[in-house]
Formats: C-alpha cells, sequence, structure tokens
C-alpha cells in the first residue's frame, strides 16, 4: 500500500463529505418520522425518487431550474407525507407492520416510474451540471456543493425548531410519552400530520439533490436503502443533525478507504465503524 | 335466361373459391402454434437492457410470422417477467415447460438469469439460445448456444483486440490503469486485461476494484488522476462508465485513451464526456454490419419500435444485435431440421454454420462458443462507430487520440 498524496486524500475526503451529506439529507426525514412517530417509512426513499424524476421533467422538458422545481415539489410531497400518515394512522399501523406497508408502497412507487419513465436512465442536464469551484488542488463540484449546503441548513434548521419552539418541544413529548403530553392538550394527530409532512417535504428536497447529481433509474432506489439506514441509527432516531453527522463519517471513511486500498474494501470498513460505534457509544440500549 | 344462368354459376364458382380458400387460412391458422418460451428482466435493475431484448423479440417474432411461421405454424412468443432474479427465472423457465407446454426456448438476458435457465434447460434436455451470456468457461451445458459472440476465451482475446488496436493508433499507451466492477462478467475480462497488458509490457500505474451498486465514484477518480495513465480500462457495467467519468470530470480530468467493457451505450455515446471512448461491438448502423441481409429492415424497424417503446437510444448496437441473433440461429435450427426435436437441432447446430446479421457463426468449439467476433469501437461525434479492425470500420472511421 503506498501512502496517497494529500490533494488526493483531501479530495477524496471531500467527496466523502458530499456523499455524507447525501445520505444524511435522505436519513433526516426517515430518522424523525422513525424517532417521532414511530413509523419506519421506506416509502421515504421512493418519494425521494419520485421527487427527483418529477425535477427531472419540470427541469429537462419544462425548462424550468432545478432548484425552482422546489417550490412545487416541497408542498407536493408535504401533502403526499400528509396522505400516508393519515392512512397509517387510520389503520392503526403497528411500527413493524408501517415497514411492510411502505415497503409495498416503494414497489408501486417504483412501478410507476418505470412506467412513466421506463427504466432507461434519465440525466438531469442543468445549469449546474459540470460547474465546480476550484480551491488550491481541490475541485468543489456545484450539485455536491449545494446538497452540502442544504443539508446544513435544514439540519440545523429542524433541530434549532425542536429545540426552541413550542411546536418542536410538541412533538418531542409525544415521541416520549404521548398521553402524557394529550394530557396537557398537544393534539396528537395534528402534530404528527404535520411533522409526517416535512419529512415527506425533506424527501422531495432530498430528491431534487439527486437529480442534481446523480444519473437516474428506477431500480437505484434501493441503493440508498443500507447505508441510510446506517446513518439513522447511528445518529439517532428523531435527531435531524445525528443522521447527517453519521452520514458524514460513514461518507468520509468510504472515501479515505478508497483513497488508501481498494475501493471494494470501503464498505467493511464504514460498515465495521457502524458497528463498533453502536457497540461502544454510551447509553446504548 | 342465358346471362342469368351464367352468373349464377359464375357466382356459384366464385363462392366455392372463397369458401375453400378459406378453409384453407382457417385450417392454416389453427394449428396450434408454436410456442417459444422465455425470461426477460422486465422490472428490476436490468430493466433498462431487458426492454431491448424484448422489443427485439416482438420485431423477429412478428416478421417469422410474416414468413409463414415454422413448420407451417405460427410462432408464439410468450415472455415473462424475471425482475432481475435469477432464482425466479429459475422457477419460470421450469414454468414455461411444465403448464405452458412450450416447444422451444429463449434465453433470458444477463449471464446469471441465462445460468438458471441453462440449469432448467439442462434438466429437461432441452435446446437454449442465448444472447447475452458474458462467462463462456460456466456454460457446460451441451444443448446451450450462444449469439454473443465472445469465443471460448474472451479474458484473453477480447484485451487483445483492444491492444492491438491501440498499438495501431498513432499514440500507442505505454502506461495503463485498470479500474474494474466486481460484477462477475466484467471482473474476469478487466484481470484478463492487467495479464494481456503486462505480458505486452505495459506498465500498471493502477489497479482498482469496487463492488457493483458503489455510489460514491469520486475517491476512484481522483486516484485515477493522481496515476495518470495513458490508457484507462475500465471495467464497467451499465451505468458505471458514465458515473466513473462524471466523476473524473468533477475533479476536472479527462483520460487521455480509455475504453469500457459493457457500458450503457445510448447514456455513454450521448455523454459529451465520453469523447473518443472506447468499447466493444458486434455490429453497429454502418457497413459492413449493416449490408448483412436483413440488418437493413431491422435496423428501421428498430427505430420505429425502440422509439414507440420509450427506449431513449433507438440505435441497433451490440445487445439489440445479439439479441436479433439468438432468434436467428433458433430459426435456423428449426428450419434446417425440420423439426423442433431438441437433440436434431442441437447436433445440426454443432455441424454447421449460421448466417446472421453478426456474420457466420459456428458453435464447434469449447463450450459451444465459435470465433471472438468483437470489434473495437468509438463515440465519435456522439455515435457509436466502429474503428478496429479496419475491415470493419466504419466509412472513413479511424481511432482517435486526445
Amino acid at each position: 500500500m503506498t501512502f496517497p498524496s494529500a490533494t488526493l486524500l483531501a479530495q477524496s475526503a471531500l467527496s466523502g463529505v458530499f456523499i455524507g451529506s447525501m445520505y444524511g439529507l435522505l436519513g433526516m426525514g426517515l430518522g424523525l418520522a422513525w424517532g417521532l412517530l414511530h413509523i419506519i417509512n421506506l416509502a421515504h426513499f421512493g418519494f425521494a425518487f419520485l421527487a427527483a424524476y418529477l425535477c427531472y421533467q419540470l427541469a429537462s422538458v419544462g425548462g424550468i431550474d432545478p432548484l425552482l422545481t422546489l417550490a412545487l415539489i416541497v408542498p407536493l410531497f408535504f401533502a403526499l407525507g400528509v396522505a400516508v400518515q393519515w392512512l397509517l394512522s387510520r389503520f392503526a399501523v403497528s411500527p413493524l407492520n408501517s415497514l411492510l406497508a411502505t415497503f409495498g408502497l416503494t414497489a408501486i412507487i417504483e412501478a410507476g416510474i418505470q412506467y412513466f419513465w421506463t427504466a432507461d436512465f434519465r440525466k438531469l442536464e442543468s445549469v449546474y451540471s459540470g460547474q465546480k469551484l476550484r480551491m488550491g488542488g481541490l475541485f468543489v463540484p456545484i450539485p455536491e456543493l449545494l446538497t452540502l449546503v442544504l443539508a446544513l441548513l435544514l439540519g440545523f434548521g429542524i433541530w434549532a425548531a425542536m429545540r426552541y419552539t413550542n411546536l418542536g418541544r410538541a412533538l418531542r413529548a409525544l415521541a416520549e410519552d404521548a398521553p402524557m403530553a394529550a394530557a396537557f392538550g398537544v393534539n396528537r394527530r395534528a402534530h404528527a400530520l404535520l411533522l409526517a409532512g416535512v419529512c415527506g417535504a425533506l424527501a422531495g428536497i432530498a430528491g431534487v439533490c439527486l437529480a442534481l447529481s446523480f444519473t437516474l433509474t428506477p431500480s437505484q432506489i434501493y441503493a440508498w436503502v443500507g447505508v441510510v439506514f446506517a446513518a439513522v441509527m447511528l445518529g439517532g432516531l428523531g435527531s435531524p443533525l445525528g443522521p447527517l453527522a453519521a452520514g458524514m463519517v460513514v461518507g468520509v471513511s468510504e472515501a479515505v478507504t478508497m483513497a488508501f486500498a481498494s475501493p471494494s474494501w470501503a464498505p467493511i470498513v464504514s460498515f465495521s465503524l457502524l458497528i463498533a460505534l453502536l457497540l461502544l457509544r454510551p447509553g446504548r440500549a | 335466361m342465358n346471362t342469368g344462368h351464367r352468373l349464377i354459376r359464375w357466382l356459384g364458382a366464385a363462392l366455392c373459391i372463397c369458401a375453400l380458400l378459406t378453409t384453407g387460412v382457417h385450417a392454416q391458422s389453427s394449428q396450434a402454434p408454436i410456442k417459444i418460451g422465455s425470461t426477460l428482466a422486465l422490472t428490476g435493475p436490468l430493466a433498462a437492457t431487458s426492454l431491448v431484448h424484448k422489443v427485439v423479440g416482438e420485431i423477429y417474432v412478428e416478421q417469422l410470422n410474416k414468413r409463414g411461421g415454422l413448420l407451417g405454424r405460427p410462432v408464439e412468443w410468450i415472455v415473462k417477467d424475471d425482475q432481475s432474479k435469477p432464482d425466479l427465472a429459475r422457477t419460470l423457465y421450469e414454468q414455461l415447460l411444465t403448464v405452458d407446454k412450450v416447444d422451444l426456448l429463449m434465453g433470458p438476458y444477463a449471464t446469471g438469469a441465462i445460468l438458471s435457465a441453462m440449469s432448467v434447460a439442462q434438466r429437461y434436455d432441452k435446446i437454449l439460445v442465448h444472447h447475452t451470456f458474458g462467462i463462456p468457461s460456466l456454460a457446460k451445458y451441451d444443448k446451450q448456444f450462444p449469439a454473443w459472440s465472445l469465443g471460448p476465451d474472451p479474458a484473453n482475446t477480447v484485451p487483445t483486440t483492444v491492444f492491438n488496436a491501440l498499438a495501431a493508433s498513432p499514440k500507442p499507451p505505454k502506461t495503463i490503469a485498470v479500474v474494474t466492477s466486481k460484477f462477475p462478467s466484467v471482473h474476469f475480462m478487466s484481470l484478463g486485461a492487467r495479464e494481456v497488458a503486462k505480458k505486452r509490457g505495459l506498465n500498471e500505474v493502477l489497479f482498482l476494484e469496487w463492488d457493483f451498486g458503489n455510489l460514491d465514484y469520486g475517491p476512484i477518480a481522483a486516484r485515477i488522476k493522481d496515476a495518470k495513465p495513458d490508457f484507462l480500462w475500465v471495467g464497467a457495467i451499465g451505468l458505471e462508465g458514465n458515473q466513473l467519468l462524471e466523476a473524473l470530470n468533477k475533479i476536472d480530468y479527462a483520460p487521455v485513451e480509455h475504453f469500457y467493457m459493457y457500458p450503457a451505450p445510448g447514456p455513454m455515446s450521448k455523454s459529451p464526456l465520453a469523447k473518443n471512448a472506447l468499447s466493444m461491438t458486434v455490429f453497429e448502423e454502418h457497413p459492413p454490419f449493416s449490408n448483412a441481409p436483413g440488418a437493413k429492415e431491422f435496423i428501421d424497424l428498430y427505430h420505429e419500435r425502440a422509439a414507440k417503446a420509450g427506449i431513449p437510444d433507438t440505435n441497433v448496437e451490440v445487445q439489440a444485435a445479439a439479441s436479433y441473433t439468438a432468434w436467428q440461429i433458433l430459426e435456423a435450427a428449426v428450419r434446417a431440421t425440420n423439426s423442433l426435436d431438441d437433440a436434431k437441432m442441437a447436433a445440426w447446430l454443432k455441424a454447421n454454420r449460421v448466417d446472421t446479421i453478426q456474420g457466420k457463426l459456428r458453435f464447434d468449439g469449447p463450450s459451444n462458443y465459435g470465433d471472438d467476433l468483437m470489434r473495437v469501437k468509438q463515440v465519435q461525434n456522439g455515435r457509436w462507430v466502429t474503428v478496429y479492425p479496419k475491415e470493419y470500420a466504419a466509412p472513413g472511421a479511424t481511432l482517435l487520440v486526445q
């Protein structure tokens, strides 16, 4: 094994930060719904890809700037999130069953995407594609930078809202002890619908970021599930910043492994790290 | 009166002729169709390419029925969705033979599913013609026949063709980087490329492997840029090649000479980053390939049907051509033996050559593989053109170097 140059190492680490922010952005909504609503929403990945395809359609066919598509995608996916939550609570679906039900929904979304856009690859060519900043010997691609900025803004924004607003306190109280929170006047149903809507909107934003940086194909939905789940579990359920930090740890550890050794070792290193952290972190269950 | 009688006679005769003709047509169409069964990955990760095989199969069966079918009977193609899962393909082939009672089999798409179908065909002693099997050494069944003309030792012959093409180029490379997905049918070819490169005295400056499904190509791109090879061999399948090119572009690097084993043909030729990218082919839409009998008609029909099916790239290239070839092989075997007897058809195929749009194919080598017909193609002005060997090159095309 030869030691990589500083530029190679830094460029790889930067790549890890960017992919980690994508893991974190995808994991944010998933982790919030899991931790606070006790819903393991696999359809979150389906929603993200549906949003990515919508962004692709609006931008490449409609000629709209991909970032402007957020104006349509965010409210639409907020509504979708609310609708799914309403259905799950209407039929009192348990957390484990929510996993199965939303997996089924993901398969339906995948089939729908394949029906409308075919299974072939779709690549969004936008004004951001191929744009990059140069910092010394390092290159910073603009689409990835946008993902990182959005992930950080959303992560810190939601964290602040959860910590410093009455709404956030109510949501945390509901997750902790729903009957007690209800006794204090917290409307469980309305808060759950609102949070599910926010999670849906987060999936929509993640989808736009996916469309900006990645080539789309319907089956890619499942490629993200394992590593994003790992980031959510490592970062902590119900936390907006945890999955982001964990995603970056996973992303950077994979990228640095690729810089030093064979890229095929990357998942072994990152998942070994995940197991170690889960075993050794304080306050583990 | 006489005129009236004559008219009645004529009408009677005309009616009799019509009745006879109708009976004849009815007798022909009422014959039970010959059922050909196969699966394709109509959903799942392999669906994009499988759609090409579905369109080609439909075109071929339609053409076959227009020619009167096989053995005077119409042909019906039963195709099931194996969801890109080899284990499901096995079950479905079993079902095709035992429930649907198909007369003949056609292979599914991709090596894993073909291997599954092969085991079922072997159990029922059925002939299996397949279009896209990538690892000849695994094809042990004696009644399987490949249309993917790799030859029996592609890990040696395919890289040799590529390096011969580069050696004949204006700027032969001295250093090489081999980066490869661990996807089985490309991985062994990349390992073969390393061996051939070593024998030819190329200095290997980088060797990397990644797992199929890798999401981050940034660090791989950074290592390629760091190694600065004259020639980059990419053992990529599907979109991996494009993903790597995009990652290289993000760090402002364009490979000097670059080869991709099994790229997604449309996305790669359309990508501005893939300028001068090399790959392998058995057929492209230009002479001499398009001069093969039936090729022109097939190309025109494919353009129309692929567009209708929503396939973004409607050009006939390796996948579509291999698929068409597989049907040609099956038809040739049935016609030559005038039967649906699997043993007779297999024996005939081993002893004879079949005319296809790829050229004349033989099946008398190890694992029923014949010649390696892979040629080198290159992305030039947004389309693939064959550049090596000279006799298969598109008119006026030569291998371009950055």
